[in-house]
């Protein structure tokens, strides 16, 4: 057994779940509420304190600019990029965004980046595994959509660094799933993986030969899933609203998510029912009111739903396979529940799809199975071993805005590509290279993933430096970058920008100011209890003046519990939790007497005839103050 | 002695290694000391230090083009095992470095041989060989001066091309008035298909020439006389190949474009 527990964790657009090994089968570890599923939703309460999950739902509705859902859509993406999302979904964006800056989302009065909110959300499955375990859990997999870009497996991993996990490995969700599938298989067998969640789409192809999982191709769609069903729900419900009662509310951001819940419930109505209604209540008392039938759901969805086919194409096309040559079809992803949706990965392999699995669950638990072959396996994973692919060619600018791809999409990873530049002018000490993502011809259409400078070129006559640039792409699909002059033999000094990302620098400072944070979290918490703690002894001291043993006190007594109570009454407003206890630790030393006096009386008057039972002697030893234990006359 | 020699392939799998019968070579495994290989420690299990070598001694086989791809399939699976990040994960530091980098090597490796024509490509590169549309020096000129890469047509298909663009162009023209002209669609499919099938009759033709190359590999292995010149003219051989083949290819390319705007 491994000493360090490594989770798994599908880090999703709707909900998020962690996962470990227990002996030879995977589990999911349950919230406190019980639940495995945690809602990838964030809200900031009235207190300034960040609420994710359950808890946090209830701020989509009642304080919906205090809440975020689906951030998983702006992971590694630039303004530029995300302006069909902002469309459809109720993101706030900080208002002094610059181009190229990585997002940040308002969230009350305070702004967050994406990677920044998926941390809150890793950092309470972490805390959800750290108390099931009773242990620190520092080291996780986490799982991405296979077809996420560079950015955005740069994105999450920099949000599991901010959350205080130690990324072991990204993994792709549909091969995580095939693991979790493949686990008692042993025969040789070609699988496709349809995986169809809240917000994107995969497709991958593999092989299964004697517990290696080798992908054969990949593809799909990052922004692509149940998100989109029910924004066409929304939009119809909005539309009646408007044409129907003569309201708008598209403003109405309440009202925009009690219809958003609305319309989610009646789609998971409608995988099991003939018919849903959706029924909203309208500001003003009126109600929204609509049926919909399963064949008028299925007829929407159908653009949805076929939008996952050209993938499915491309992904058999690249694997060189037909349907027939597939011997499983796997569904995962909660939108995979849709009948419409079975149905269509049937017409597409020409077979009936398998999901003996819950397909919510499945990706975190092929996750925990991957976590627990890092750590080094056991006799149930000992033969399983991973290979996967790029979902994407990687590419650089050519002259005149084209593209040479140097590695292609499906290549198995780890993959390297070596390339050599040159100068065009005599004495250049800089060459300019700028590495792209993406199957287009021009560069412009592909996704830019860096930009950098050969520097310290040693000057020579145009043509004859050689610049040897090594891209390799690691295990989990992120590019590395490096570079040496070949004449010279000097190492060049090389600087990856990432078009869009945090640089180490701004992630360093999260992680910081997280820590701050916690700080200023504890800080507040004892400077409340601090308080407290005060009013209550000051509370009881107005008591003790007016019990009989105050007058069994000297004057230079009185006069000293007079001053400390003066000074703890200075301090008790301050937020100096360190002051406010001083304060109250000398003004127990001077009523120790007092204390002593009254509790004699207080002991006298239960030997008088009282029952002790029924007198309340405070706790003893224990009890947390003197002048506390006088209050047992009233 | 190639992967399809069972003893070979024995200690493959048991991860003796394995350099090119060319120049053997004895490796010490850096944390046990104990053994030779290029890739991991038979005794230990260790990764080793990446070494640069080409894709052909990292598999430990001599550089014959035809080759088993169930063969180097199992052997890729068997390496993959030992050398992938996953296997190293909780390793030094080091370790996980070069599982990084030596497993990188691996699949670009492994990704070359198995296609034929990458195979190919990739060996006469090694030959020193500058092919006309693969070759990076060509790509890095054209990249550098802003030029298209130079095209040779192949002579015996001169006289058809030159008639084969002009009738694309009109294509072009009267797709543009909207105009189909049914007749001379007729006659793109037609050269089309006459062009498949040649492009088809290529593979054939590559592989008489892997042939005559790996015949000559075995002369060498087996001790005897290789002339440079017959070296060279099996080399040519596929280079022409390889070129008739790119070149029909983009052709090919040219009139689905046309006739499937």
């Amino acid at each position: 057994m491994p000493n360090e527990r490594i989770v798994g964790i599908d880090l999703g657009t709707t909900n998020s779940l962690v996962a470990y090994m227990e002996g030879d089968r995977p589990v999911v570890i349950p919230g406190e509420d019980g639940l495995n599923l945690v809602p990838s939703v964030v809200a900031l309460d009235e207190n300034g304190q960040i609420v994710v999950g359950s808890a946090a739902r209830k701020y989509l509705i009642e304080t919906p600019e205090r809440a975020v859902y689906s951030v998983k859509r702006l992971m590694g993406r630039g303004v530029e990029d995300v302006q069909d999302e902002l469309k459809l979904f109720p993101f706030r964006l900080a208002d002094d965004l610059a181009a190229g800056e990585v997002l940040r989302i308002k969230l009350g009065d305070k702004t967050f980046t994406p990677p920044e909110i998926s941390a809150f959300i890793l950092r309470q499955l972490k805390r959800n595994a750290e108390r099931y375990f009773a242990a620190p859990v520092t080291k996780a997999v986490i799982t991405v959509p296979a077809y996420f870009n560079d950015a955005q497996r740069q994105a999450t991993k920099d949000a599991g660094r901010i959350a205080g996990l130690e990324v072991l490995r990204l993994v792709n969700e549909p091969t995580a799933a095939s693991l979790a599938y493949g686990l008692d298989k042993k025969n040789a067998e070609t699988v496709a993986v349809y995986d169809l969640g809240g917000g994107t789409f995969d497709i991958s192809i593999l092989k299964l030969h004697e517990g290696i999982f080798e992908v054969i191709a990949t593809n799909g769609d990052t922004h692509l899933g149940g998100d989109d069903i029910d924004n066409l729900l929304i939009t119809i419900a909005l539309h009646d609203i408007q044409g129907d009662l003569a309201v708008d509310v598209r403003r109405n951001a309440e009202i925009v998510q009690a219809i958003r819940k609305a319309v989610i419930d009646a789609k998971i109505a409608l995988s099991s029912e003939e018919k849903a209604t959706l029924d909203v209540a309208l500001p003003g008392g009126g109600r929204y009111q609509r049926q919909i039938t399963r064949a008028q759901f299925e007829q929407l969805i159908q653009p949805v739903i076929d939008r996952t086919v050209g993938p499915v194409r491309q992904a058999m096309k690249d694997a060189g396979l037909t349907p027939k040559q597939i011997n499983e079809a796997v569904l995962v992803g909660g939108s995979t529940r849709i009948p419409k949706v079975r149905q269509l990965v049937q017409e597409l392999f020409e077979r009936t799809p398998h999901s003996g699995l819950n397909p919510d669950e499945v990706v975190a638990l092929g996750a925990a199975i991957q976590a627990h072959i890092l750590a080094g396996g056991s006799e149930a994973t000992k033969e399983m071993l991973l290979l996967d692919v790029t979902p994407l060619s990687l590419g650089i600018e050519s002259l005149g805005g084209g593209v040479v791809k140097i590695i292609h999409r499906n290549s198995t990873i780890p993959a390297s590509a070596t390339e050599h530049f040159t100068t065009g002018v005599e004495g250049q000490t800089n060459v300019a290279v700028h590495v792209v993502q993406g199957e287009r011809e021009l560069a412009s259409d592909c996704r830019s993933l860096a930009r950098f400078d050969l520097k310290g070129i040693p000057p020579m006559p145009a043509g004859l430096p050689r610049i040897e640039v090594k891209f390799l792409i690691d295990a989990n699909g992120i590019l590395h970058v490096s570079a040496r002059e070949l004449r010279s033999g000097k190492e060049a000094v090389i600087r990856v920008q990432p078009s869009y990302g945090l640089t180490d620098e701004q992630v360093e400072n999260m992680i910081l100011e997280s820590f701050d944070n916690a700080e200023e979290d504890f800080r507040r918490r004892q400077v409340i209890e601090a308080r407290n703690e005060a009013e209550t002894m000051l509370a009881a001291l107005e008591k003790g003046r007016n019990n009989p043993a105050w007058q069994q006190l000297s004057s230079q007594e009185r006069s000293n519990i007079g001053k400390f109570e003066t000074a703890l009454r200075a301090v008790v407003k301050a937020d100096d939790y360190q002051a406010i206890r001083t304060a109250i630790d000398a003004l127990n030393q001077g009523t120790m007497h007092l204390a002593e006096l009254m509790m004699e009386s207080a002991v006298g008057t239960a030997l008088k005839g009282q029952n002790m039972d029924t007198a309340d002697v405070g706790e003893g030893p224990e009890s947390p103050h003197p002048i506390a234990q006088a209050e047992i006359e009233r | 002695m190639a992967l399809t020699d069972q003893k070979k392939t024995a200690q493959l799998d048991s991860g003796i290694l394995v350099v090119n019968q060319s120049k053997p070579t004895k490796v010490n495994c850096w944390s046990c000391g104990a053994m030779r290989a290029a890739h991991f420690c038979q005794e230990c299990g260790k990764v080793q230090p990446p070494t640069p070598v080409d894709y052909f001694t990292f598999f430990g086989l001599p550089f014959r083009l035809n080759l088993e791809p169930e063969k180097l399939e199992g052997e890729f699976y068997a390496l993959s095992r030992h050398l992938h990040p996953d296997i190293n994960a909780i390793n030094s530091d080091r370790e996980q470095q070069w599982s990084l980098e030596k497993s990188s090597q691996l699949n670009d490796a492994y990704r070359t041989l198995k296609d034929p024509i990458t195979r190919t490509e990739y060996l006469l590169r090694l030959q020193g060989v500058q092919l006309e549309e693969q070759s990076k020096a060509a790509t890095e000129e054209a990249r550098r001066t802003g030029k298209l890469k130079k095209q040779v047509v192949p002579p015996d298909l001169l006289e058809q091309v030159f008639e084969l663009n002009m009738q694309l162009e009109e294509m072009r023209m009267n797709k543009k008035m909207g105009e189909p002209d049914r007749t001379l669609e007729r006659e793109l499919q037609d050269s089309k298909k006459q062009l498949q099938d040649r492009y088809n009759g290529l593979v054939e033709e590559l592989h008489a020439a892997w042939n005559e190359w790996d015949a000559l590999i075995d002369r060498a292995e087996q001790g005897g006389s290789v002339l440079e010149d017959d070296r060279i003219a099996v080399r040519d051989k596929m280079v022409d190949v390889l070129n008739r083949r790119s070149y029909l290819r983009n052709l090919l390319r040219d009139i689905d474009e046309v006739l499937e705007s």
